[in-house]
């Protein structure tokens, strides 16, 4: 979880005002995506988790879904509050963009703002109502955050892939005349991009649940309790990874007509051409291409099926209307690809052997790689996210408001940048720690679940007691 | 229809400074709650309270921002613009406020649960007194039409300061008041009576302060103070009477309906202000709901959207507030490890 080194990476290579404000953007996105898929994803886990335990009355299925919710509770606050940050960013560092086009791009984050209420209040009930509220009755008070999760997603991804596909409005001399919400919201990439985000939310939550058990199971915690937690987020976020490929396919081809000069960027197309060969991994450099794996054709094959296929290459626009750093796009759209591939494979291996041998796989290389996996799922995401995100530039909205022209004209971001880089550090380690610190609470069995009396601070004279004092 | 959008907006701002702004006033009573020993009950009392809660009430700044920038963009952006350094130290408080309240309750050693706990208290109080002095420069007509560049002097006039110091007057009110009527539920007549004063006492200083910014208020916008002891007159004296109502019932050690009552004075107190804006969105500017720069059709989406909402938060937060009330939620499932006072009492106590 080092997004804002990441962010770091991915500014670093252009000059400007506008640097320090997208750093900035980068490193607070970079770091919420992370806990926002959480927040879509880890609640349906937890619901699939109680659910098991409550048909089957499986004591330790129940055990997992309250433990999950401790620290769902945690992460919960972290990306409110990390979400409200980028609320406030939208407007004070892209003052330009919300100024011309906050009437159009608003409504979707209105409808978001909607699914975050009911997210937030049953939220509320389902993480503070375990011990009062009957089972079932517990369980149905969870539904609505993972359903307005999905919906929620939906909303925030509206956004971003207007930006990369604006429409559905009319403007005259800078001033928005007219909006046509449903194509707002359904423009054109986001019947990509939704199903897209929404399936990596799923990867990352079952994939990280998955990995926190691996990991015990490697150091030879080989009992019911982590078998039973790695397959809750193992098995549903295996099962959507060949969805996800399949998604990441048909968007690739998208993007490829809808936003050339990103795809071209993408796979190193300089000239539009035909029998366009793929390129995997290597970095341009001054019209070279070093140490990459060149497999002829593969290009024209992907975006048309034949070898004929004619690709655009970036030399169809100006050299300033072109994404800065190519390879970094490149190697970021071959790192997300290939860890997606991986993560296939080890969903492939799982189900091999519980096809052959009816249990999951006995390999160390196997575990080791289930412990990965999470990380692994993160740092696709958030390549994915660097190639959606750097690839439209220098647009913020898509051929109709440069990122420049959006930016603040506020000096002081780099002192925001450095104190926000440091704050999250500290977020985050905090998070981590607390996670662990849960982690351990619960292995040293200290009883959580038992009921324990609200008490105030074990103060060295005073020992906890019963709330009122009266 | 922007005339309604307008009040969707301030509707929102309202439920946000009644339900979030008690929770802010629940870190300040936390912060001021004195040594472990001492503080025990009431930062219990306020732990309680606020966990299932503050989540969903922290919404509505959400909601606020959202409808601001849709249906008036060309404010939203200048307001961003000129009053940047106030909004950047608000994230900032609102970032450690959620993050401080979250840890303090699962970290086990005291002394880490007491900077989270400090985290958490001292952005209770720095966060609304930030949003309070954005306000204040809205009012004051400290925000130019076109504003690109941040302005110091926009959120440092003593009535934008005043208002700063009014909104973490309020939120203390508010949540001293409320806690009143929480620890009336739980029969703690000591929590019940520590509350009462500490209600009061916020209940002279958020007046005196509103009374202060109202006179300052009348060199530094007159026109903004004529219309409000003008046309908004009504609403100001309802503040005013609900004030001295909580005041009274407080001092006959009645509980019921105070929460009511009080909420409904802050609640004048913004409508006062929206009443006498009106129609202006920036005064000393010519930006006035109509010309904020959205579309009919904007509107209409606000609108609709607005009546959803109605229709699916309002049962919702009923079912969240019922079940918080009759106590079905209950921290302590998930808590062991309790909070504690802040790092700073903390010294002074040894």
């Amino acid at each position: 979880m080092r997004p804002s080194a990441m962010a770091l990476l991915a500014a670093a290579p252009w000059s400007g005002d506008v640097v320090p404000a997208r750093a900035q953007m980068a490193t607070t996105l970079g770091f919420h995506i992370i806990l926002a898929c959480l927040g879509i994803a880890l609640p349906t886990i937890v619901l699939l988790a109680e659910f098991i335990g409550l048909r089957r009355h499986d004591e330790t299925a129940l055990r997992l879904a309250r433990r999950w919710s401790q620290a769902m509770g945690v992460l919960v606050a972290v990306g409110a509050v990390t979400g409200t940050v980028l609320s406030f960013e939208m407007g004070l560092l892209w003052p330009g963009l919300m100024r011309r086009y906050g009437a159009v791009l608003g409504l979707p984050f209105g409808i978001e703002g909607l699914f975050f209420f009911l997210e937030a209040i049953f939220a509320g009930i389902y993480l503070w109502g375990w011990r009062r509220l009957p089972g079932w009755a517990h369980w149905w008070s969870g539904v609505p955050i993972a359903v307005s999760g999905i919906f929620g997603a939906m909303s925030v991804i509206a956004v971003n892939s207007w930006m990369n596909q604006p429409g559905g409005f009319t403007e005259r001399n800078g001033r928005i005349m007219s909006v046509n919400l449903w194509q707002v919201f359904f423009n054109h990439a986001a019947l990509y991009e939704m199903p897209h985000m929404i399936l990596a939310a799923y990867m990352v939550s079952g994939f990280l649940v998955a990995g926190v058990y691996a990991a015990g199971i490697l150091r030879g915690r080989r009992d019911r309790y982590h078998y039973s937690g790695f397959a809750l987020g193992f098995v549903p976020a295996a099962a959507l990874t060949p969805f996800q490929i399949f998604v990441g396919d048909t968007a690739a081809r998208a993007i490829a007509h809808d936003q050339p000069v990103k795809f071209a960027s993408m796979e190193y197309v300089a000239r539009t051409s035909r029998q366009v060969p793929e390129w995997l991994g290597g970095v341009y450099v001054n019209g070279r291409i070093y140490g990459g794996v060149k497999i002829p054709y593969l290009d024209s094959v992907l975006v048309g099926f034949g070898p004929g296929t004619r690709v655009i290459g970036w030399d169809s626009v100006p050299p300033a209307d072109r994404p800065p750093v190519v390879w970094l796009l490149h190697l970021c759209f071959d790192v997300m690809v290939g860890l997606g591939f991986v993560l296939l494979l080890a969903g492939l291996w799982a189900a091999w052997a519980w096809w052959r041998h009816r249990r999951l796989p006995r390999q160390r290389l196997f575990w080791l790689l289930g412990a990965v996996s999470g990380l692994a799922a993160i740092v696709a995401m958030e390549c994915g996210w660097v190639v959606t995100e750097v690839g439209r530039q220098p647009w913020v909205v898509y051929r109709l408001l440069s990122t420049t022209q959006a930016a603040t004209a506020n000096g002081g971001i780099v002192t925001s940048l450095s104190l926000i880089i440091v704050v999250y550090a500290v977020l985050g380690t905090a998070t981590i720690a607390i996670l662990r610190l849960l982690a351990r609470r619960w292995r040293r069995g200290e009883a959580t679940e038992a009921a324990v009396p609200y008490g105030p601070p074990l103060s060295v004279d005073q020992p906890a007691g019963p709330l009122d004092s009266s | 229809m922007a005339d309604a959008v307008g009040a969707i907006l301030l509707a929102s701002v309202t439920l946000y400074a009644i339900l979030g702004g008690a929770d802010f006033g629940g870190g300040l009573w936390d912060l001021l709650a004195g040594t472990t020993r001492r503080g025990r009950a009431p930062r219990a009392l306020i732990e309680d309270s606020i966990t299932p809660v503050w989540e969903a009430n922290h919404v509505w700044l959400v909601f606020d921002l959202v409808i601001f920038w849709t249906a008036f963009p060309r404010a939203f952006a200048a307001v961003m613009n000129a009053a940047a350094l106030p909004l950047w130290l608000a994230a900032g408080g609102i970032v450690l406020r959620g993050a401080g309240f979250a840890f303090r309750k699962e970290v086990s050693t005291l002394s880490v649960q007491r900077v989270a706990g400090a985290a958490f208290a001292f952005s209770s109080l720095l966060t609304p007194f930030f949003m309070g002095t954005v306000i204040g420069a809205i009012a004051t007509g400290s925000i130019p039409a076109g504003a690109d560049h941040a302005s110091l002097s926009a959120w440092t006039s003593p009535t934008a300061l005043l208002a700063g110091f009014l909104f973490v007057a309020a939120c203390g009110y508010l949540a001293a008041v409320y806690l009143v009527g929480e620890a009336a539920r739980r029969g703690d007549r000591r929590l019940q009576a520590y509350f009462a004063r500490r209600a009061q006492v916020g209940a002279i200083v958020a007046g005196a302060l509103s009374l202060a910014g109202l006179a300052e208020l009348s060199t530094s916008n007159p026109a903004l103070y004529a219309r409000l002891t003008g046309r908004a007159l009504p609403l100001v004296v309802v503040a005013g009477v609900c004030g001295l109502a909580v005041f009274a019932l407080l001092l006959a050690g009645r509980t019921k309906g105070i929460q009511v009552v009080a909420a409904l004075g802050v609640a004048a107190v913004v409508w006062g202000w929206g009443v006498a804006q009106y129609p202006e969105l920036l005064p000393g500017t010519a930006v006035t709901l109509t010309n904020a720069g959205a579309p009919q059709a904007t509107y209409t989406a606000l609108v609709a959207l607005f009546i959803v909402a109605v229709l699916l938060i309002g049962p919702s937060f009923a079912l969240l507030f019922s079940l918080q009330r009759r106590r079905m939620l209950s921290p302590s499932e998930h808590s062991p490890a309790p909070p504690s006072e802040p790092l700073r009492l903390q010294l002074r106590h040894r």
